[in-house]
């Protein structure tokens, strides 16, 4: 029982992805959703890291780096148009965004 | 025992994080809850043998990923008060739900497969340390095409958020 196999740490990050669905769903601040997302792709990279180390290869570990760059990109990108909206709107609820119009 | 307990302390801070950042109403705390997830996390990754992932993990999700989300949140303000109301009719319920069928189908996966999806590949028995001569190794070998492409993702996304944030009107009042 006190063993701890990969299928632990796939359970973990399983949990883990499901919380920050469920962050996504049920709130309506952008910041916070975006932080969902951090949640979401978190869970991904523990996915990789534990099946780099079941397969014994290094692949996993790189493929993080590929996923932290393109989080990193999502947030910048995602941040700015937050601001900009923000400015328009003076909120960040994702509800009282219905004009495609600036 | 040891290795359990490893494993279990950091699992549960990383859930304990997790929750506090779907649930707290303040967004300093839910940012704050995030950092004790990404950092419970890279403690997992050292216990996983990849320290170097580990150690990146700390200093760009947790230092400048989160760095970045706090500076936002104190420039457009701490609302604290969100609409709880449901813009969508029973939408926390239906959300739950397809949350409980997402996680026990998660699980299931991750307990049976045992990886057999996958016969090109059999667990080892020797381990390896993630270091960062062995990272180096396949990232500029095997690998070296996606990083090129990552490289101008990057640029494309700096630009971006520089011409978002460029404030036309305001430049003209300026000049």
């Amino acid at each position: 029982m006190f063993e701890v196999t990969t299928d632990w740490y796939l359970s973990l990050a399983a949990v883990l992805f499901s919380i920050g669905f469920f962050g996504m769903m049920i709130r309506r601040n952008a910041l916070i959703m975006f932080m969902c997302i951090e949640l979401m792709l978190n869970a991904v990279n523990l996915t990789f890291i534990a099946a780099s180390k079941h397969f014994g290869t290094i692949d996993g570990q790189v493929a993080v780096f590929f996923v932290l760059v393109v989080a990193a990109a999502e947030v910048v990108v995602g941040l700015a148009i937050i601001v900009s909206i923000f400015r328009k709107q003076s909120s960040a609820s994702v509800d009282v965004l219905n004009l495609s119009r600036g | 025992m040891v290795e359990f307990l490893l494993f279990l302390v950091p699992a549960s801070l990383v859930l304990i994080g997790a929750l506090i950042v779907i649930f707290a109403q303040n967004p300093v705390h839910n940012a704050m809850g995030l950092v004790l997830t990404l950092i419970s996390l890279a403690i997992i990754y050292i216990t996983l043998n990849a320290t170097f992932v580990a150690m990146v993990q700390m200093l760009v999700y947790a230092g400048a990923v989160m760095t970045l989300f706090l500076f936002v949140i104190m420039m457009i303000g701490v609302d604290k008060k969100e609409q709880s109301k449901e813009s969508i009719k029973g939408q926390t319920l239906l959300v739950s739900g397809v949350l409980l069928v997402l996680i026990s189908l998660l699980i299931y996966v991750a307990i049976n497969s045992n990886f057999t999806w996958d016969l090109w590949f059999e667990a080892v028995q020797f381990d390896i340390e993630g270091t960062p001569q062995l990272i180096a190794g396949t990232l500029f070998t095997a690998w070296i095409l996606p990083f090129e492409i990552i490289s101008i993702l990057l640029i494309v996304a700096t630009t971006a958020a520089i011409a978002l944030a460029y404030d036309t009107k305001k430049r003209k009042q300026h000049v």
